[in-house]
């Protein structure tokens, strides 16, 4: 039992010694991430299935153009590389510089937004048609609204990284990483559904 | 990059309310958020268990004549997600996990404090609206696993009431999920090896990537049967051209891992009481480890056992039921891990080793059972009887609340100071154990017969049976009496514990009780042997 003793000692000295430790937040968010992608993953997998094994009913319309989703890849990948830009130009002390790029990353959402929702009123089926058209607005939608998010937290993070009084600094680049790491993810998702849902 | 702690960011005390208030404040602390979960888990638990009480006085008589056949069908749902949703899944996750975890790498907190307390801040509101779902005109009645096209054409204003519940709660369960991994990988105290952490950290970890894999699956899963509710879509209604058997493929991507996330953490917390008082070193450590992330690779490959009835095709049921008769192994070696570690022990015969020994002998009912189950032709024969109703409740609370009981006698001491008396201890554990067993075993009988579940009435020819059944149900209700006693006396007036008065081993039992706010006076305790029983240990560093 000598273990036992031992805890007499750690109590000699209290506690008001200086501990670190690592950063774990970036960590944290890669979790949820994962579990956010889950969520998709059920979706698209509920949406192949459907694929397989539901026909589409006799005279129900489900057709899909693609000029406009191709056009949102192309606004989606250049928002990753100009957020992109926006760290590396906040890690050299360029605020205002960051803070244009990360503004045009959100102008970029906020025009994918606006083509999403001028897809969905010239579409020629609506939420309840039939079951791809439930399922399309689903999945469109479910991402609609990540994007949504993460325009708004582009946005707040545009007004952090201010020179004067903004909290966002080449010392605190936490919350500029995590944006850009939930975009990319969100980005990414889109590359997938866009393959699922419009190409395949 | 590293983080510094101030400590006088840290420690400053007088932010956090004292005394009994600090239980129904905004605490970060991960000792009182344990035991928020403890006691909110508790009082719904009650809650479920008068509602399961209520059934079993509708079946001593095979006339629908306590409640109507709607109420029955109401109380029955209630019944399976409170029991799920609000008393295994945040106690024997939240509870013991938030109260051990810190303590066991190490730590002085939860790795994410805020995003803790939330999860426990989110369970009381939904809770209350589940509950209160019952009231609304036309309550959920589908069952917890709310299949469609029931719970589409059953009256919907309780049911989405349900669903929305349920949605808050996967939430809860997931930033728990994502605390706990993020806590036991990056916040061990340095020096401390993943090997050497205390079982029910590693199945802790397998419950946690079980969590954050699967629970988002249900979310979606009930966010497009809310659709189907509210704007009238058709993904699961056939009617519309829907698909039900794709919403049982993704409500069961969950709800088989739920199993594992109510069963995995009863397995870590019994691999911490039997060591104690068997005065023994856990029997096989490395196998533990090994058959605890078996179980969650395979418990996430095998959901579709839940469905042989829904016209799998041959492929998926051979598949299917492979998978699932592998789970077998691991949890066999488990199982003999634990009978090993009793085997020429000097075992003390107390209430938590008892409650412990109780979860062995009906876990293995229970897993006997689930192996038969997972066999094609017997499952379709037994499939929606009381078989199956027997083999779940060995499972859950067989398994699962017996350990919670055995360690709540187990880690009272640490948390109040006090000590359980051992009487009325071993008294609620005999209750227990006999009205338990008198009211699930008859039900495999009832089962293998024909009586389906969730049915109001049934042929007079079980009548018998289902009286001793419910005689058992008295049993289990009364078991609660001798229990709340106990807690209250011994919260009162008990028997000082005194530090550590299992004499173990474990970290937690190196700080004061009820430990100080920061767990640790002074740096954490470097413990690299935890189940050392019997040995030469080395000094602790």
């Amino acid at each position: 039992m000598t273990t036992l003793d031992s805890s007499k000692e750690i109590q000699k000295n209290n506690s008001e010694v200086n501990e670190t430790h690592e950063d774990f937040r970036m960590f944290g968010l890669i979790t949820f991430l994962i579990a956010d992608g889950m969520t998709f993953a059920g979706f698209f997998a509920a949406y192949l299935t459907y694929k397989a094994v539901n026909p589409l009913p006799d005279g129900a319309i489900y057709e899909l153009e693609l000029p406009i989703p191709t056009l949102n890849t192309i606004l989606l990948l250049v928002s990753s590389a100009t957020f992109h830009k926006a760290g590396k130009a906040l890690l050299k002390d360029e605020n205002s510089e960051s803070q244009k790029w990360l503004f045009f990353t959100a102008f970029l959402g906020i025009i994918f937004l606006i083509c999403q929702l001028f897809e969905y009123f010239h579409l020629p089926f609506g939420l309840t048609d039939n079951l791809f058209a439930s399922t399309f607005y689903a999945l469109t939608g479910f991402h609609g609204l990540h994007v949504t998010l993460g325009t708004l937290m582009i946005l707040i993070i545009a007004w952090q990284s201010r020179i004067k009084g903004g909290r966002l600094t080449s010392q605190n680049m936490f919350p500029l990483e995590a944006v850009e790491l939930y975009w990319h993810f969100v980005d990414g998702i889109w590359v997938i559904l866009f393959i699922i849902l419009y190409l395949l | 990059m590293t983080i510094s702690i101030d400590p006088q960011k840290t420690n400053n005390e007088s932010l956090q309310p004292k005394g009994w208030l600090r239980y129904f404040s905004f605490s970060l602390d991960h000792k009182v958020i344990g035991i928020q979960y403890l006691v909110c888990g508790f009082l719904f638990y009650l809650i479920g268990g008068t509602l399961a009480s209520a059934i079993r006085i509708e079946l001593a008589s095979p006339m629908s004549d306590f409640m109507p056949r709607d109420v029955y069908n109401q109380v029955l749902t209630l019944h399976g997600t409170i029991m799920i949703f609000l008393w295994i899944v945040p106690v024997v996750n939240g509870a013991f996990g938030n109260y051990l975890i810190p303590f066991y790498v190490g730590a002085r907190d939860m790795a994410f404090p805020r995003l803790n307390a939330v999860a426990f801040w989110l369970i009381p509101p939904s809770g209350l609206m589940l509950v209160a779902s019952y009231f609304v005109e036309g309550a959920a009645q589908a069952g917890w696993t709310a299949y469609p096209p029931l719970s589409i054409t059953t009256p919907q204003s309780g049911q989405i009431i349900w669903i929305l519940s349920v949605l808050l709660l996967g939430g809860s369960s997931i930033f728990g999920g994502i605390n706990f991994i993020a806590t036991i990988i990056k916040l061990r105290r340095p020096g401390l090896k993943l090997m050497q952490l205390p079982m029910y950290c590693w199945a802790m970890l397998g419950t946690s990537l079980l969590v954050v894999l699967s629970t988002p699956v249900l979310a979606g899963t009930l966010i497009l049967l809310s659709f189907d509710i509210i704007a009238n879509t058709g993904f699961f209604n056939p009617v519309l051209g829907g698909n039900v058997v794709v919403y049982q493929h993704l409500f069961w991507f969950y709800s088989h891992p739920a199993v594992y996330i109510m069963v995995l953490p009863a397995f870590g917390l019994v691999s911490e009481i039997l060591p104690v008082h068997a005065r023994k070193p856990l029997f096989g450590y490395t196998t533990m480890v090994f058959s605890i992330m078996g179980i969650v690779v395979l418990g996430l490959v095998v959901w579709a056992h839940h469905m042989f009835t829904s016209g799998t095709p041959p492929w998926m049921r051979l598949f299917f039921t492979i998978a699932t008769a592998f789970i077998a192994v691991p949890t066999g070696i488990k199982f003999f891990n634990w009978v090993a570690t009793l085997w020429g022990g000097k075992i003390s015969i107390n209430s938590a080793m008892l409650f412990s020994c109780g979860f062995i002998i009906n876990f293995v009912f229970g897993g006997i059972t689930g192996v038969a189950l997972a066999q094609v032709p017997f499952d379709i024969h037994v499939h929606d009887t009381y078989f199956v109703v027997a083999h779940f409740h060995y499972i859950v609370y067989g398994g699962t609340v017996f350990i919670i009981f055995s360690s709540i006698y187990h880690w009272f001491p640490k948390v109040t100071g006090k000590m359980l008396n051992e009487k009325l201890g071993i008294l609620h554990f005999i209750i227990t154990f006999i009205g338990f067993n008198l009211c699930f075993a008859p039900q495999h009988w009832l089962g293998l017969n024909g009586m389906p579940r969730r049915v109001a009435e049934y042929d007079p020819q079980f009548q018998f049976v289902n009286q001793i059944s419910s005689l058992g149900a008295l049993l289990m209700a009364i078991s609660t009496i001798p229990f709340l006693i106990n807690v209250f006396l011994s919260v009162r007036d008990g028997k000082d514990a005194g530090d550590n008065p299992w004499n173990a081993l474990t970290p937690e039992w190196l700080t004061s009780s009820p430990p100080p706010v920061e767990n640790w006076q002074g740096e954490a305790p470097l413990v690299e042997e935890p189940y050392g029983y019997g040995k030469e240990i080395p000094e602790q560093k």
